[in-house]
């Protein structure tokens, strides 16, 4: 991290465990593990999600190897599920594969935009907080949504910035903010983000991080664009403590006319 | 006695540890659900019964 923020910025902290990064990469998308690896490396994340299918007895190395060898967390998701039932049973095998209570959880309620069921996503986080789960649910960009899902004992909420994969940034940033201004454990913008303007507004709109995935892992670099969102991010964190100034509808010099010469 | 094994159909499996074992050789990051219930590591050795569907998991890049 950069030395003038990280001298002025408190630890990112979910659960209790502190991560240097305040940016989480998703490995979905990408070309090859090696393609992967360079990403992960250049973005400096401290963590990166994984799905659970079937294995593949055809499959040449595993994520897990690269996540290995990366040094990084992993975080696995629920990506797939359509009922709470589905996503629970998914975070209890990844809790046996992984050996990791922490869970992204996803549930779906509609095959084109993949936007979260809201009431099978609740019903799922009281279960698996219930028992023993720390829950990162991806959620929708609704304030009382992110606050029913905060007081049923989440760990962070994860409101979207656009639909997965779509890259269109942040949509509605009022409803980010307000997220932002009101939880009381930390908000990761996830889902949406397209470039690095993106990360970098909704750190400016008080995000404690962001998570994403194909806006890297679909980049024709992925590495550079990892890099870019490593700088993004710590530019929008910078910029949200540094505090900007108010905008106004008429001009203000920032040249003082005292002194200015009778010519 | 046939199982189901990741949606196929397999004789010759009579517990956990051996519907594992008809998939994959790895067993780090492996998780073995029976009729949907995550199934333990420690508890592999249990049984199947006829018509039992397995799911055998690990990771892939998703999300």
């Amino acid at each position: 991290m950069d030395t003038v923020l990280s001298g002025r910025d408190t630890a990112f902290t979910i659960a209790g465990r502190t991560f240097g990064s305040r940016l989480i990469l998703g490995t979905g998308g990408a070309a090859s593990h090696k393609q992967l690896a360079e990403a992960i490396t250049a973005s400096g994340t401290e963590l990166v999600t994984v799905a659970l299918r079937r294995v593949d007895p055809g499959a040449t190395g595993s994520v897990l190897d690269v996540i290995e060898q990366c040094g990084v967390g992993v975080l696995p998701n629920t990506a797939g599920c359509f009922t709470a039932e589905q996503a629970v049973r998914t975070a209890r095998l990844a809790r046996e594969a992984f050996g990791t209570p922490w869970v992204k959880l996803e549930v779906i309620g509609d095959e084109d935009t993949l936007l979260p069921d809201p009431v099978e996503l609740l019903d799922a986080a009281e279960t698996l907080v219930r028992e023993g789960f720390t829950v990162l649910p991806y959620t929708s960009d609704d304030p009382v949504l992110a606050r029913r899902l905060e007081d049923a004992g989440c760990a962070a909420v994860m409101p979207l910035a656009a639909p997965i994969g779509t890259g269109l940034g942040v949509r509605n940033p009022h409803n980010l903010a307000l997220i932002c201004d009101s939880a009381a454990v930390p908000v990761i913008c996830d889902a949406g983000i397209g470039t690095a303007s993106d990360a970098a507004q909704a750190m400016e709109l008080g995000c404690s991080a962001v998570l994403l995935a194909t806006a890297v892992t679909r980049a024709a670099d992925p590495a550079l664009m990892a890099a870019a969102m490593r700088d993004a991010v710590n530019a929008g964190r910078a910029a949200r403590l540094a505090g900007r100034i108010p905008k106004r509808h008429l001009a203000k010099a920032s040249t003082a006319f005292e002194g200015m010469a009778d010519l | 006695m046939s199982v189901v094994v990741n949606g196929e159909a397999r004789e010759g499996i009579a517990t956990v540890a051996d519907a594992v074992a008809a998939v994959t050789e790895a067993r780090r990051g492996i998780a073995a659900a029976v009729n949907g219930e995550v199934v333990p590591r420690s508890e592999w050795d249990r049984a199947l019964a006829d018509g039992d569907a397995v799911e055998v998991l690990t990771a892939t890049q998703g999300g």
